[in-house]
């Protein structure tokens, strides 16, 4: 699998899990770098803090990319801004596109997902937008110059797994970059659904920050990630549309 | 006064510099942005702060 790469705007990646930190603790993150082998964690921008004397950043290991999100953007406006910011903080220039509208779903708002990806991607941004699954958005995205698109498989924080099978499955399809999955995955069976699809890689927080044993469930979604993907380049085994077919020879039975 | 992350402060006359280190602000982990437009690390010390003026400090969370 070493030759095997997640390949985001010219930068190589190993590891096909991606950490959301929103629920984080020392622990989650030690789990997901150590047990889940990630190598990319996602991180949001917020108004400092004298008084905090802890950072997240005191937690993440060097050589871990860092994605900055633009979660609290309304509009493209706003994430543009937010961007710009989490570049000046100097951690790189990935940004994971977040714009939403409502607070009750937390749904993505594509239109202005695609007027962001396009200012962020000409001033050299590592562009990664999160999207409610749509093949037109999609390829407005890819023109805009995302590196990468992110599909929501079930509303965010609800580990309710592949509730948009069918639209992922769309965009694996019809779209030439990296097919991140990201927000509702729970369970490390989704995850492996979802990989087996041809998923470039999984994004997930929740399923992790609340399950029973963290490392043990960060080691049990990189097996599935792994296997889901080694499924996929493997070439998944063909389905009758009706009946049976023998697996076993139909000759030399021991009767007459 | 100075608008620092919404807050009213009487620290017109300051720099930047000066106000990020009396406020006790880790200046490796944070970005300023002065009426609108972030400010370079290097140019803090050259930033006077005026009455009027609108800065946000933001750092890294958790987050995504």
């Amino acid at each position: 699998m070493n030759s095997d790469k997640l390949i985001i705007g010219g930068h190589e990646f190993n590891s096909r899990f991606i950490l959301g930190s929103g629920k984080y603790s020392m622990k989650l993150i030690e789990a997901a770098v150590k047990d889940a082998g990630a190598e990319i964690i996602t991180l949001a921008v917020r108004r400092a803090n004298t008084k905090e004397n802890e950072s997240i950043l005191d937690y993440i290991p060097k050589g871990i990319t860092l994605l900055p999100n633009t979660s609290g953007a309304r509009n493209a406006e706003e994430a543009v801004r937010i961007a710009r910011l989490a570049r000046a903080l100097g951690c790189g220039n990935f940004v994971k596109i977040e714009i939403m509208r409502d607070s009750k779903y937390l749904l993505p708002d594509n239109v202005e997902t695609v007027k962001a990806t396009e200012i962020l991607a000409k001033e050299g941004f590592v562009v990664m937008p999160y999207m409610y699954p749509d093949l037109n958005t999609a390829r407005d995205l890819v023109n805009a110059g995302a590196a990468s698109v992110m599909p929501l498989a079930s509303p965010i924080g609800s580990n309710k797994g592949l509730a948009t099978k069918e639209f992922i499955q769309i965009l694996i399809d019809e779209i030439d970059l990296p097919i991140i999955v990201d927000a509702g995955i729970g369970r490390p069976s989704q995850a492996c659904e979802a990989m087996e699809m041809g998923a470039a890689a999984i994004m997930a927080n929740t399923a992790l920050a609340t399950a029973g044993d963290l490392p043990m469930m960060a080691s049990a979604f990189k097996q599935a990630i792994e296997a889901g993907r080694k499924a996929y380049l493997a070439g998944l085994g063909r389905v009758l549309t009706r009946g049976a077919s023998a697996s076993d020879p139909l000759t030399g039975f021991l009767r007459d | 006064m100075v608008r620092v992350n919404g807050e009213e402060k009487d620290i017109a006359g300051k720099t930047l510099a000066e106000y990020l280190t009396a406020a006790n602000y880790d200046m490796k982990r944070i970005a300023v942005e002065h009426n609108g437009d972030i400010v370079a690390v290097a140019r803090y010390g050259e930033t006077v702060l005026m009455d009027g003026d609108g800065i946000e400090i933001v750092s890294f969370v958790g987050g995504g």
